[in-house]
């Protein structure tokens, strides 16, 4: 295997524009005559099913819900970035994108990064021209707020649903396309391989979730938009059905898996309950631009909050980053919550959390200004907390979020598979070690929208893609193994369900592969997992079939490749001696606790080769060069 | 504390179905899916099928799950979405009755969950502005007062989740499908193709076997997203227009 990135020549901000201008086009005519098939219909892959559909291309869409509107994107609440500067603070596409690597941490391509955040300002555009009800100023303008790690208001927002808005202005776009017959949905079907035919992706084999039918369908490029892999950690913000089975059947037939130990955990979300809980809940960053992050200065202050005197309190955040305070990145504040909670000055019933206090806001705005800002996500809370957050403080404590690792992709989008392509937050590319706030959807739009209409095409009219057929060898072999795999895990016959075994797989990823990681935790977890994971083929039990709706089923082959993404995470985190972004080592810190970057041996991206059931995965290296953004240690002091 | 539950069991779409009765040892800070979780982790171990329903974000924006409970879509709690139902609303001994979102368009595939594909045939039929990804003008060009940028987004909120059409007597989609031409209606990016959008959309509705609205307001009080019944009035206004 070997990495080229197919970085473009020239200055960084001429790349898109000197790439666009060279990249070979596909006919008008002759677009009709390939298909795509696009997995995954959220931001990233709705998009990209509407915009290759508007150029003439046979799309097929596959996706695990009943509608593509269900996709995880929809939950995102905050905002979407771009350098627009309506508020005229001084924001350029520049200065995102410094911001970008900055906050990644200096682990993204340059080059991936200055594209998003030159079509980021086409995205609003486009997405005001669909209807997306985006939040206004009296004067009828677009508004904007701020979000963690950057000091310009750059973000736009739809209420705390921007990620809804934006989905469903995706979403509608795909339907006119379906209207016009230039996408075709395939609704509650489960990709579970990818067919490569001469080296190049040729299709895909799905589960029909209703009947359990295993198809093959067959295109010119496959198109993977199936977002992260957070769910590997058992309690997460992502939905319940978020699954990393087509990446990691992509790693498996050959797609080079990039940084997975790079996993981000948010700073604000409500703390766990108990052991019956399902998932966890996010409330949106953008609560920092008003709430004022603390916990006791003594340990073990059992005191109702509002009973702490002031002096008595500590704004961590605010003390220690105080140029940026709450609005800290998000790793940072992450780790600085587990800190206090780990000193003893935790609070709440188990001690794993924080206070986010709205006190002064609402003394210096008054209840209505807070109510206009953030009304639904209080409301969220105290449906869920009982508690009522214009009185008391929220309780708040990080919690797996999101992958900024993902499968590797080229400057084009490509994988080290010729024709599959990875966009959105499946792929590795653009956030390095840490995303920033509101840069999630602009990624999945700017892949779905503004990039991969350019970069397929360049890829189809290049390449020699002879017809086959889902009656190829390819095809049936695929086929085969995927009745193999549901056979067995359906005649294990044992004691444990599914979720006892993913509920002790997250234990042992959030305890070792968490928010901090030791040599002694990783090769912990490593051992732990292979133990859980012989067990888990041992002593599985599942009901039903295979041929109805069976979602224990589909659950357990999700598990199944959760078992073996997870030690790769742990392997991943253990070769990469340096804390940076959502990534810590604690043997690698600076003198104050900040993460200690090693660029002179990490500053590389990570691609792991699947070698072959039981054999160790080959690392290779795409070294990171950072031409326009000075390598420097990150300060929000 | 110790539940009652009377759970719909239907194999398939041609199966009859009927109620079965389970006991469930619950606990007050659990979601209503997290007890159902539960009672399939029991089921499960003990050798049965477990109780299929469809769930994902589990914090209400999704609009995958749904259930009428005791007789209400989504269940007591207003404003809410099954996932959202706490169990700390329940006493010690009741009896709880789940059953699927029944109508003629939403036919049962297993249990719980019902085919609300007919939805999105709904929004194929108009659902859309029609902009191809492009160059669209700078966003700004197009100021929207922000009362009717408000206006619309309260009918934007729709999750389609599907139960207004549970909770009405006559099975309408009106709820659903004025929404998204309310939301169009009131700004002015759509509004080249209002006339076509409204005749479509409320063509396809009807096409699905959805009932005609009676103005019971049932599907208003059941809204997870309270959108009002005001949509479906622009609705008419809308069909009105586009056909006279």
């Amino acid at each position: 295997m070997k990495l080229d990135s197919k970085i473009p020549a020239g200055p960084v901000n001429e790349k898109w524009d000197l790439h666009k201008n060279c990249i070979k086009l596909v006919s008008p005519a002759n677009k009709r005559k390939y298909t795509i098939i696009i997995v995954g219909t959220g931001l990233a892959g709705a998009s990209a099913a509407a915009s290759l559909g508007e150029l003439g291309y046979n799309v097929k869409a596959y996706f695990i819900h009943d509608t593509s509107r269900r996709a995880h994107s929809i939950a995102a609440q905050g905002g979407i970035n771009a350098a627009k500067n309506y508020p005229n603070d001084g924001d350029t596409i520049w200065r995102l994108f410094v911001d970008t690597v900055k906050g990644g941490d200096f682990r993204a391509r340059e080059a991936n990064v200055y594209r998003l955040a030159q079509v980021s300002g086409a995205i609003i555009d486009q997405c005001v021209a669909q209807g997306v009800p985006f939040a206004r100023e009296y004067g009828g303008l677009l508004a904007n707020r701020s979000f963690g790690g950057a000091q310009v208001s750059r973000t736009f927002y739809a209420r705390g649903q921007t990620g809804q808005q934006l989905l469903l202005g995706a979403y509608s776009a795909m339907m006119r396309q379906v209207d016009a017959g230039r996408v075709k949905l395939f609704p509650r079907r489960e990709m579970l391989d990818l067919v490569v035919v001469n080296g190049k992706a040729r299709g895909i084999i799905t589960r029909n979730l209703i009947n359990g039918d295993i198809e093959g369908h067959e295109a010119h490029a496959v198109l993977l938009c199936t977002g992260g892999y957070g769910n590997v950690y058992y309690l997460s913000t992502n939905a319940k059905n978020s699954n990393a089975t087509a990446v990691w059947r992509c790693y498996k037939r050959g797609a080079a898996f990039s940084n997975p130990c790079f996993t981000q955990i948010h700073p604000t979300c409500i703390p766990q309950s108990g052991d019956y809980q399902s998932k966890l809940t996010l409330m949106s960053e953008s609560l920092r631009n008003d709430g004022r992050v603390w916990a006791p200065k003594n340990k073990g202050d059992k005191r109702p909050p509002n009973e702490i005197p002031e002096d008595e309190r500590d704004y961590y955040l605010e003390r220690k980053y105080p140029s940026y305070g709450n609005l800290a990145p998000r790793d940072i504040s992450s780790r600085s919550a587990k800190e206090v909670c780990d000193e003893g000055r935790g609070v709440g019933d188990t001690g794993f959390a924080v206070y986010l206090d709205f006190r002064d806001a609402i003394d210096r705005l008054g209840k209505e200004v807070i109510r206009q800002r953030y009304g639904n996500l209080f409301d969220m809370y105290q449906r869920i907390t009982d508690e009522n957050p214009y009185e008391v403080p929220m309780r708040i404590y990080p919690a797996v979020h999101y992958t900024m690792g993902g499968l590797w992709v080229d400057y084009n989008l490509m994988s080290t598979i010729p024709g599959l392509y990875v966009l959105g937050e499946a792929n590795f590319s653009d956030h390095g070690a840490n995303r920033l706030g509101a840069s999630a959807l602009m990624q999945g739009l700017a892949d779905g929208y503004f990039v991969i209409p350019y970069t397929l095409g360049d890829y189809l009219a290049s390449t020699e893609l002879p017809k086959v057929a889902t009656e190829d060898d390819a095809f049936n072999e695929a086929t085969d193994n995927i009745s193999q795999m549901t056979e067995k895990l359906l005649g294990i016959n044992g004691d444990k369900t599914v979720l006892q075994f993913h509920r002790e797989l997250g234990k042992i990823m959030w305890d070792n592969v968490g928010m901090a990681r030791t040599k002694r935790s990783l090769e912990l977890a490593i051992k732990q997992i292979k133990i859980l994971r012989e067990e888990f083929w041992q002593n599985l039990k599942l009901i039903g079939s295979d041929q109805e709706l069976n979602k224990d089923l589909e659950y357990a082959g999700r598990l199944a490749d959760y078992f073996e993404l997870g030690e790769l995470m742990a392997q991943d985190a253990l070769l990469r001696k340096e804390s940076c972004g959502g990534h810590f080592r604690k043997e690698y810190q600076t003198g104050d606790g900040e993460a200690l970057r090693n660029d002179k041996e990490f500053a590389y991206v990570a691609a792991w080769e699947y070698k072959g059931e039981g054999k160790k995965p080959k690392l290779h290296k795409e070294s990171l060069k950072f031409e326009a953004v000075k390598l420097a240690q990150r300060s929000y002091k | 504390m110790k539940l009652n539950l009377r759970i719909w069991r239907q194999k398939g779409p041609n199966d009859r179905g009927s109620f079965k009765n389970y006991t469930v040892e619950a606990n007050e800070h659990m979601s209503f899916l997290e007890m159902l979780d539960f009672l399939n982790e029991d089921l499960i171990v003990k050798g049965e099928e477990p109780v299929e329903f469809d769930s994902d974000c589990r914090e209400g924006i999704c609009g995958s799950c749904g259930m009428v409970i005791d007789g209400v879509a989504h269940g007591p709690w207003q404003g809410a979405a099954t996932c959202q139902v706490h169990m700390r609303h329940y006493r010690e001994g009741e009896t709880i009755t789940i059953e699927p979102f029944r109508a003629k368009g939403f036919p049962v595939i297993k249990d719980l969950v019902v085919d609300r594909s007919a939805f999105d045939r709904i929004m194929i039929a108009g659902g859309y502005i029609s902009v191809n990804t492009g160059a669209p003008p700078d966003g700004n060009t197009i100021p929207i007062p922000q009362d009717k940028a408000e206006r619309a987004m309260d009918f934007a909120a729709c999750i389609g989740c599907g139960a207004c059409v549970a909770a009405c007597p006559n099975s309408s989609a009106s709820l659903f499908t004025g929404a998204k031409i309310a939301q169009f209606a009131l700004l002015p990016q759509g509004e080249t193709e209002r006339k076509r959008r409204a005749r479509r959309m409320i063509d396809q509705m009807e096409k699905e076997g959805f009932g005609d609205c009676s103005n019971y307001a049932e599907c208003e009080a059941v809204c997870p997203k309270e959108i009002s019944i005001e949509a479906i009035a622009r609705m008419r206004r809308e069909y009105l227009k586009a056909v006279f």
